[in-house]
């Protein structure tokens, strides 16, 4: 099962190492994995996706929670979370096919955000299952280039 | 103030009384003013990684926080054996590794090393500094996380510009760690559900670890095994925790453990392990490891809570705050037939071992008995004679058993043994070695000579790696792949001799208690050569993978 674990993590050098380190040691699975600053720019906020069953995620919260430079880990995969994952995708798109690909990406609300003449850059954002259709949908006009943040997850309130 | 001062007034803070260091270039500017620091103690080793198995055997006796400091590049990687052998042991240790100047970080200058990304996975904590205004706080809370919660070690990787550095901040009175708060007190609750569960047992055994003599409840396990009338078994690293000579005692668990001890352990209905790992060599096979047994377990590392066998009570806490709180709860119960099978087993599996000539087991014997009523302390290097010391030795009284367990690092026992004695001058202090080990760091001996620290060593010299030997013989068709080192052993007696120490020889059976008393009487330095019967083997044994009650050579 995979499972969200946002972690707070202070902003010192290596901390990044010493997780990335520690999945890798332990033989843990990640995913997918976003870092960056929240409002206090001393603290950063992990999203890790890992999988596993639930003694190996015990395991991974323990493990996590134990590196000195970590603050505060949870698990969020059971609560109400937002989560977002945000994605550049570069599709070819000679003169004929533009339209319907926009039309695809409207449906999307991706926004354009590069205009070339034989390829479109798109920007969505949203849950995983959304992008992952998107980039479905696009693969048969021929995909040059995609980058993904990995997802992003905040607990609501 | 300078930043080399700034480390020596830190050292004072943190009450150490001795390093032990190597000098390099990047650590000049420290070493000078060290130079200086009269009320603390300098020991050089002939080779880093012999200076930090000395802060290591320091830690392990005195129970404070062994500090080593050794060059930047291949000063730093040669103390990487140590810092692992004391991680995995959880022993606290600060080590203080020079490093080029910040402007030539990562431009792979001379003697250059990325030190904090190798120790990375082997300390408890590591840190680079980058900025002498962070020193401060770095010297604090390195001593800090070294011995607080579960301990280890810890690196400090000080690039030489720091230590030339004018230093504006102060010696924090504590240091700040937003994210470290290691848990002491039990949840009572916890305890409270452990102590009913204990009080229903029929068969229950304690299996106790190292964790307990970093806590220091040695005093505690006693009386909780002799209130709720409970067998005690314990891991390499606990030796000592439990008298070995109490009648409840079952002496060591798992693979070279007792037959007894890992028969309790498989027939148990309650274990209760309390600062111990289950680590693979008390565990065997994982899924037939205590069928029957409800697991409590005392942990301060939550990590250590089902990380191999499921644990149906955790209690996460300092295990002295924990049998504290435990111990009133708990009933005294007679538990006859537990203890008439256990004493059935005693008598059908003792200890043993058999044949003619000149047994390693036999030599250890005959030293507990002349070394007994001594304040004694037993440090090993790692194979056979690691294991024949923990079974028939008797250990009776925690830290005075030095033993590198979850490394296993042969060349551990010689410098271990310096330190140690530094830390205990009134101690006897012998190092049980094999013709191996005893080659892989044997140029301490003449630190131990030249800071008058009179290490014994007792070579049980049975002319291979005996204990791959024994799996060779055992499970590899007796082919002895680079296991045979007879032929080309040097002269053990010429070599200490040629250190300026003493070195005697035993080849007989009849000679040995004369070679232990001549040892004991002599004093500096000794070697003690025993040339023991070449292919004795460690028995009982769990073959690798099996179950614990299955064992062979149970006699």
């Amino acid at each position: 099962m995979r499972h969200i674990i946002s972690a707070l993590v202070e902003n010192k050098p290596g901390a990044l190492a010493r997780i990335v380190g520690l999945f890798s040691a332990r033989g843990f699975n990640i995913e997918s994995l976003a870092v960056g600053e929240t409002e206090n720019s001393e603290v950063s906020r992990l999203t890790i996706i890992v999988g596993g069953d639930e003694a190996i995620l015990e395991q991974v919260r323990k493990q996590l929670g134990k590196v000195i430079d970590v603050l505060k880990v949870q698990d969020i995969s059971d609560d109400s979370f937002v989560e977002r994952d945000l994605m550049l995708l570069k599709v070819s798109a000679k003169a004929g096919k533009r339209p319907e690909i926009i039309e695809i990406a409207n449906v999307f609300r991706a926004k354009v955000v590069d205009l070339g003449e034989k390829t479109i850059m798109f920007e969505l954002t949203g849950p995983e299952e959304k992008i992952n259709a998107f980039i479905n949908l696009m693969r048969p006009y021929g995909i040059k280039e995609l980058a993904r943040t990995g997802r992003i997850a905040v607990l609501r309130s | 103030m300078k930043g080399s001062k700034l480390i020596i007034e830190a050292l004072r803070k943190e009450k150490v009384k001795v390093v032990f260091g190597y000098p390099g270039g990047s650590l000049i500017p420290l070493f000078h003013d060290l130079q200086d620091a009269k009320d603390i103690k300098f020991i050089l080793p002939r080779h880093e990684q012999g200076g930090g198995h000395m802060a290591d055997g320091y830690a392990r006796v005195s129970g404070e926080v062994g500090v080593a400091i050794a060059t930047s590049g291949p000063g730093a990687t040669n103390l990487i054996t140590a810092i692992a052998t004391a991680h995995m042991d959880s022993i606290p240790m600060v080590c203080i590794t020079g490093q080029v100047k910040t402007t030539l970080i990562g431009n792979d200058a001379l003697q250059e090393a990325d030190i904090t990304g190798i120790t990375r996975p082997i300390t408890k904590h590591n840190f680079l500094v980058s900025d002498p205004e962070d020193l401060p706080e770095i010297m604090v809370s390195a001593f800090h996380i070294a011995r607080s919660g579960r301990p280890g070690p810890v690196v400090i990787d000080l690039p030489v510009d720091i230590t030339i550095a004018d230093i504006k901040t102060k010696l924090p009175a504590k240091p700040t760690l937003p994210g470290y708060h290691p848990r002491y007190d039990p949840n009572p609750k916890q305890v409270e559900r452990a102590a009913e569960m204990i009080n229903k047992a029929k068969q229950p055994v304690m299996y106790v670890g190292g964790g307990v003599i970093s806590s220091e409840c040695s005093d505690l396990i006693k009386k909780m095994s002799e209130k709720g009338n409970i067998p005690v078994t314990t891991t390499l690293m606990g030796l000592g925790a439990f008298p070995e000579t109490h009648k409840n005692s079952l002496l060591m668990l798992g693979m070279h453990g007792t037959a007894y001890a890992n028969l309790a352990v498989t027939n148990t209905d309650c274990l209760i392990a309390i600062g111990a790992r289950f680590d693979d060599r008390i565990t065997g096979k994982i899924s037939e490891f205590a069928p029957n047994a409800k697991v409590i377990h005392f942990d301060i590392d939550p990590t250590s809570v089902s990380k191999n066998i499921r644990v149906d009570i955790p209690v996460v806490g300092d295990a002295t705050k924990s049998l504290k709180k435990l111990i009133p709860l708990l009933k005294k119960s007679a538990r006859k037939e537990w203890f008439s099978q256990i004493d059935e087993w005693k008598e059908k599996y003792p200890l043993a071992y058999k044949g003619s000539g000149l047994r390693p087991q036999y030599v250890i014997e005959e030293l507990y008995k002349l070394t007994k009523n001594k304040k004694t302390i037993i440090c090993t290097e790692v194979g056979q004679h690691q294991m024949w010391a923990a079974q028939f030795y008797t250990f009776t009284k925690p830290r005075k058993w030095v033993s590198s367990g979850g490394l296993g690092t042969m060349g551990f026992g010689l410098p271990a043994a310096i330190g140690a004695q530094e830390a205990k001058p009134d101690h006897l202090v012998i190092n049980i070695a094999g013709d191996g080990s005893i080659q892989m760091n044997i140029q301490e001996l003449t630190t131990a000579l030249a800071n008058k620290l009179p290490v014994k060593t007792v070579i049980l010299n049975n002319g291979y790696l005996g204990m791959v030997r024994q799996w060779q013989e055992l499970f590899f068709d007796k082919r002895y792949a680079q296991t045979p080192l007879k032929e080309t052993n040097p002269d053990f007696v010429k070599v200490a001799e040629a250190f300026g120490c003493t070195g005697i020889r035993v080849t007989k059976k009849e000679d040995v208690v004369a070679g232990l008393k001549k040892m004991i009487a002599t004093e500096g330095p000794v070697f003690l050569d025993v040339q023991v019967e070449p292919e004795e083997n460690v028995f009982p044994m769990v073959p690798a993978g099996e179950a614990i009650d299955r064992m062979m050579g149970m006699t």
